[in-house]
């Protein structure tokens, strides 16, 4: 190890070489190269965290570049985990830094989670948030939680040293679509650079075994009152003790059980072929790339579709598609609701329906 | 007079980022049916209550002196 880049960490008492060499020896795991992951991985590759994987399946949106700090206006396109990759290589050649370019599921997430001693949420939906926070209890691995809505941000430890875990503060999912996303309502630029730059402090104090990290406690921070609030939850047995029992067959997609519910039909884009001439209605808002162009389809974004009813046939299939899979859910279910009878939700986002046609089309077309 | 602050969604879907309320000694469970009649746009949204700063069951007591806080999950990131 090179000590003189990490000069100013050694230089203080709490953490010196002992600290440093810690820092260099962990192993640190970022879900979601987005707003939350480029400040955590930045600070984390800096500071020298020996060993440091980044899952993302999306593609780098120009919409992005307003708060994801790793990216430049070239990477718009590009796999995030890989331009995250780079881009950190360039900060810290000293470290090892792997790249995942595809979708956490419940598939691969137990092998992921074996290499790695503490794992990062910077994801943007509930059914990756309750995964991570699953497979955390069941492999016993601390979790750092951060979470963020328009101008505030919550943050908190999980799973640390027999301390409670995300169930043990909200126990079920929300419904799919009941709290809005980032996509859909915006952000403020700035405000996952604070959320995510004080969880990369609690990652740095749990390898140091520095401080107290934030197990038991949530610190919620309103960025436009410059507000803070502490909020301690103690540990639920009963919610530990039900992941536990479910085991790792337990990680299920919440779509699947939802569909038990309210009959609402999933779609792979390779069964869409079955179908006869659908509709595919891209409910994303107008800036999110990338655009599809290679069926015919309609684009209004799920915040517009209640009042835009009667553009629809009723008498066609309508496949509802978005960025990762989770708004064309609540498109589907609004769409039965008002009495569309074939409709359905395409389970892959934009980039990967754009994959799956280039790899289908002869060469020579499109 | 107690306090509930409201965060996220919850501020927005009240108007309120917190409100002073004149209360009853009474159980959480009691002081949610109220708020829930007092802002029916809170209606169907995820929340928990902190009592004092602390998350707990239902069943906790809350009087004039208190500090609610209602808590929304956040997705985000």
């Amino acid at each position: 190890m090179i000590m003189e880049r990490y000069d100013r960490h050694i230089r203080l008492p709490e953490i010196g070489t002992t600290g440093q060499q810690k820092l260099g020896e962990a192993k640190v795991l970022v879900i979601g190269a987005g707003g939350l992951g480029c400040p955590v991985l930045q600070y984390l590759a800096a500071a020298g965290i020996g060993t440091l994987g980044i899952i993302d399946f999306d593609t780098v949106a120009l919409s992005n570049l307003q708060r994801q700090v790793l990216f430049s206006t070239a990477d718009v396109g590009k796999n995030k985990a890989i331009c995250a990759q780079k881009r950190l290589a360039d900060l810290n050649p000293d470290i090892e830094i792997q790249a995942y370019p595809y979708r956490l599921e419940p598939s691969n997430i137990k092998s992921l989670f074996e290499d790695y001693d503490l794992i990062v949420d910077g994801s943007d939906n509930f059914e990756t948030r309750y995964w991570v926070n699953d497979a955390c209890v069941l492999s016993n691995t601390p979790l750092v939680h951060g979470a963020i809505y328009k101008f505030e941000g919550q943050l908190t430890v999980f799973n640390h040293k027999n301390g409670p875990s995300y169930r043990c503060l909200f126990p079920d999912s929300p419904k799919t679509g009941s709290v809005p996303s980032c996509n859909e309502i915006g952000v403020l630029g700035v405000l996952p650079g604070i959320i995510g730059s004080l969880m990369a402090n609690e990652v740095l104090k749990i390898c140091l075994e520095l401080g107290n990290p934030l197990s038991g406690t949530l610190l919620h921070m309103d960025t436009l009152g410059n507000q803070s609030q502490k909020i301690n939850f103690k540990r639920n047995p009963a919610a530990i003790e039900k992941v536990l029992q479910a085991g790792w067959e337990g990680l299920q997609p919440h779509a699947l059980q939802a569909s038990c519910d309210t009959s609402l039909n999933q779609i792979g884009i390779s069964e869409v072929d079955q179908l006869e001439g659908p509709l595919f209605l891209d409910v994303r808002e107008s800036h999110e790339q990338p655009k599809i162009e290679v069926f015919e389809g309609m684009d209004i974004p799920l915040g517009k579709l209640e009042n835009s009813l009667d553009q629809l046939p009723k008498n066609r299939d309508i496949v509802c598609f978005c960025q990762a899979g989770i708004r064309a859910q609540k498109a589907a279910a609004l769409l039965q609701s008002k009495g569309f009878q074939e409709v359905y939700a395409l389970k892959e986002g934009a980039p990967e329906i754009l994959t799956y046609y280039k790899s289908q089309t002869p060469k020579g077309h499109c | 007079m107690a306090t509930i602050k409201y965060f996220g969604m919850l501020a927005e879907a009240t108007g309120l980022q917190e409100e002073r309320m004149a209360l009853e000694p009474q159980a959480v469970s009691t002081l949610k049916q109220l708020l829930l009649e007092k802002h029916p746009t809170l209606m169907g949204k995820d929340f928990r209550i902190a009592v004092n700063q602390e998350l707990g069951d239902d069943n906790r007591m809350v009087s004039d002196t208190t500090e609610i806080a209602l808590l929304p999950p956040f997705s985000g990131g």
